[in-house]
């Protein structure tokens, strides 16, 4: 499973089934890269989705209300549709 | 259902970790910062209803009072997007919660006081008296004058608290009553049905007046002291 590119540089897409736990424990784990990652991430998503001539954030609302039924699920378990409650 | 009232209001947490944090600072993903001359629709909208507001609420004040307009437009923002976010299902409305709001009322109401005594002290202290009061009164009114001073920003707490509260147990007393109601008599439901309706037309405009009014009273203050 040698490959001519080191693991560590390769995109996500280009990284073998084999290698990736490998490259999963490479990725930079310190509070700086990941600070990196959650500002690479956001961006993307921004400049795709939001940041264009006629973006919103709908979508962003709609995930928002998907997130917060979490916590509120324990109250919320007892309304069900069944039977006998 | 009495117990289910109110755990709407408690500060949320997954899997035993408090996300209140979270969800306070989520507001601020949606003003995205204009990068461009021109920029996409949402942040053109914002920008306009930011220059009409700060236009508006800022004509009023002196020089030195408006160097609070970053404050006091932030403040706005802040309170109105999160009062608009908790009427989304589910959602947590942090202003819901006296401490949060307290904690934003009572640093801003101080910092209007402590500048009016440090710039202008004479008049600052000339409003614990108005103008042609008569000698008898004087004392009362002083002590009256003390008290209202010091309520103020216990009442812009509590105001802001209570309304959206109240609105948001509203809804859901309403809500509930109209979804028991289809099973028992439709017409009553529909009736219940139209005023949930315009309960939510409502919320939606006091979400937005109470921001306003929140804000409205801080610069009041303000130009009191400045």
């Amino acid at each position: 499973m040698a490959s001519v590119v080191p693991v560590k540089e390769k995109k996500l897409m280009d990284v073998k089934l084999g290698e990736l736990p490998s490259w999963i424990l490479m990725r930079d784990f310190t509070p700086k890269g990941t600070a990196g990652a959650f500002q690479r991430g956001y961006y993307r998503y921004h400049n795709k989705y939001v940041n264009v001539k006629r973006g919103g954030v709908a979508m962003v609302l709609a995930a928002y209300m998907l997130f917060s039924y979490c916590p509120c699920y324990k109250e919320l378990k007892h309304q069900r549709l069944c039977k006998y409650h | 259902m009495n117990e289910n009232l109110f755990t709407s209001f408690i500060t949320p947490t997954m899997v035993g970790i408090p996300i209140v944090l979270l969800i306070i600072m989520f507001p601020s993903i949606l003003f995205p910062s204009p990068s461009r001359l021109i920029d996409n629709r949402l942040v053109s909208i914002q920008q306009w209803l930011v220059r009409l507001t700060s236009k508006q609420m800022l004509s009023i004040h002196s020089h030195k009072g408006q160097t609070w307009a970053l404050m006091l437009m932030s403040l706005i923002l802040f309170i109105g997007s999160t009062n608009l976010l908790g009427l989304l299902p589910h959602s947590f409305t942090p202003t819901t919660q006296l401490s949060m709001n307290l904690g934003m009322a009572i640093p801003l109401w101080a910092g209007t006081v402590a500048t009016g005594f440090r710039y202008k002290t004479k008049a600052s202290l000339a409003h614990f008296l108005p103008q042609g009061t008569p000698f008898p009164l004087i004392p009362m009114l002083v002590i009256i004058e003390t008290i209202s001073l010091f309520i103020q920003p216990v009442a812009l707490a509590v105001r802001l608290t209570a309304n959206i509260t109240a609105g948001h147990l509203l809804i859901h007393l309403i809500g509930g009553a109209t979804l028991t109601l289809t099973s028992i008599s439709t017409i009553t439901a529909f009736i219940t049905l139209t005023v949930l309706v315009l309960l939510t037309i409502l919320e939606f405009a006091v979400a937005l007046i109470q921001a306003y009014v929140f804000t409205l009273l801080v610069s009041l203050y303000l130009h009191d002291n400045t």
